[in-house]
């Protein structure tokens, strides 16, 4: 028996969890139509005034792209841990801190891309202009895989413990703070023409903190769970 | 015996550590309520009114100390965790379980006088710049640790659940500590640092010293009797009361 590469180990971690997902596509569903739910919900609260929704644009959709990362978070391990596949992936040779890697990368291809996507969709009705946009992308680009990553250890040191649900958002949410901070910043910080980049800069500095420490420990806290 | 002679290793069983915590109690409790008392006698009576806030100010002497308390348990409570993780030592655990509270406590008290300080200097109770949402941050995070801790019924991965939850949090600390300085915030830069001369009058700071020192020997004497609370607990619950029991009969603590 050859043993598998990590190059094809990661592959193959990644391809069965978007396999999985588009099996179970009503799952992946739920969080992106949440996302639009929860920002349709502010206009039709607050009112339809173009300025003010202009206004709140960024808060609201870094807001709802958080609320619905939280959402989709309490998949990530869970049916893995329940089949036992999570055990299998702890045995196998190639380091665990990778395959958790790769397990969030996927997680940010089902629930972050999307999001990452429609924002733009979402901002038009929020009246925002061609330019503020851009930079609502790009914000957001940079900082879902960061929610995803936090979120991991989150998910991690809930699986399996009663209440989880509410439990990882006390978790989790205080950690998203900065990341909420720095990517609604950015478009704020553009709409009042002060330019973006210290904002994206710090953006793309927690995502590399994150890519850094968030799997490793992940991994230390699924180790934990599974004992 | 000198004390070079005593063996810290015996520390790490909790039934060693259940006498000492005992045994240190009362004297770092004497010591706090000394040197609080003498913080607020210098700090309230002794030094001068401020020029510009009037004596409203004076909350500074609860304000800064309890500040840095927070940060400071948090990180101590940090390092017992990694403690914990890394040599697999059970009094670590507890020693992190018993420090949580007592952080989240300063934590509180530093966002609730900072309240009440910036009515009569800011004119509002609370501002989101970025000391006070930190501040805030870390508040949350202490209470993640306890939910955690109280959520997960195994002992063990209890423990180190929570550990590696509160290691997570360090990332946190460096952003309060520095977040006067990297953004342009309405809450004050420091009034005291290491290196540059003090910003404020010799007495105020002597008061301010004095107020830490006494917060720091509080939270000492109330982090051990808290420690010997949770070793009752949970060696309760691991049937060898018998061992705990001893020295307090025996002792008369």
């Amino acid at each position: 028996m050859t043993q598998l590469g990590l190059t094809d180990a990661v592959r193959d971690v990644i391809r069965r969890d978007l396999l999985v997902a588009l099996r179970r596509r009503a799952d992946a569903l739920t969080t992106v139509v949440f996302f639009v739910i929860v920002t349709s919900l502010f206009p039709l609260g607050i009112g339809p005034e173009p300025a003010v929704l202009r206004m709140i644009a960024p808060g609201v959709l870094w807001v709802a792209a958080l609320l619905s990362c939280l959402l989709s978070l309490g998949r990530l391990f869970t049916t893995d841990y329940v089949d036992g596949v999570l055990e299998q992936l702890v045995l196998v040779p190639q380091p665990l801190t990778v395959l958790v890697g790769a397990k969030v990368a996927a997680h940010w291809l089902i629930s972050g891309l999307p999001i990452v996507l429609l924002a733009p969709v979402l901002g038009l009705q929020y009246g925002l202009g061609g330019d503020v946009l851009g930079v609502l992308t790009l914000s957001l680009l940079l900082g879902t895989p960061t929610l995803s990553l936090i979120g991991a250890i989150g998910a991690a040191l809930t699986l399996g413990v009663r209440g989880s649900h509410v439990l990882i958002a006390l978790l989790v949410l205080p950690l998203f703070i900065p990341v909420l901070i720095f990517g609604a910043g950015a478009v704020t910080s553009y709409i009042a023409g002060i330019g973006v980049e210290a904002n994206l800069s710090l953006l793309g500095a927690c995502l590399m903190l994150a890519v850094v420490l968030a799997p490793w420990a992940t991994a230390a806290a699924l180790r934990i769970a599974l004992e | 015996m000198s004390v070079t002679d005593i063996n810290w290793f015996k520390y790490s069983s909790p039934q060693a550590l259940y006498p000492l915590a005992g045994k240190l109690t009362p004297w770092f409790s004497a010591l706090a309520v000394i040197l609080m008392g003498a913080g607020l006698y210098i700090g309230l009576l002794l030094a001068p009114t401020d020029f510009q806030q009037g004596d409203s100010y004076r909350i500074i002497f609860v304000h800064v100390p309890a500040a840095w308390m927070s940060m400071f348990l948090y990180v101590v409570m940090a390092l017992w965790a990694a403690i914990g993780l890394g040599l697999k030592a059970r009094p670590s655990y507890m020693m992190a379980q018993a420090i949580a509270p007592t952080g989240a406590m300063f934590t509180f008290l530093a966002l609730l006088t900072g309240s009440l300080w910036g009515k009569p200097t800011w004119g509002t109770w609370w501002v989101w710049d970025a000391r006070l949402t930190s501040e805030l941050i870390l508040f949350f995070l202490y209470l993640g640790v306890m939910l955690l801790r109280t959520s997960i019924d195994d002992a063990r991965r209890a423990d180190r659940a929570s550990a590696v939850f509160a290691l997570v949090g360090v990332v946190n600390v460096p952003i309060i500590y520095f977040s006067v300085q990297w953004w342009n915030t309405l809450h004050q830069g420091a009034s005291v640092s290491a290196t540059a001369a003090p910003k404020m009058a010799a007495m105020m700071l002597l008061a301010m010293l004095i107020m830490s020192l006494g917060f720091w020997m509080y939270s000492i004497a109330v982090i051990l009797a808290r420690l010997r609370c949770v070793i009752r607990e949970r060696e309760e619950r691991s049937s060898v009361a018998g061992q705990v029991e001893r020295p307090v009969a025996v002792g008369g603590v």
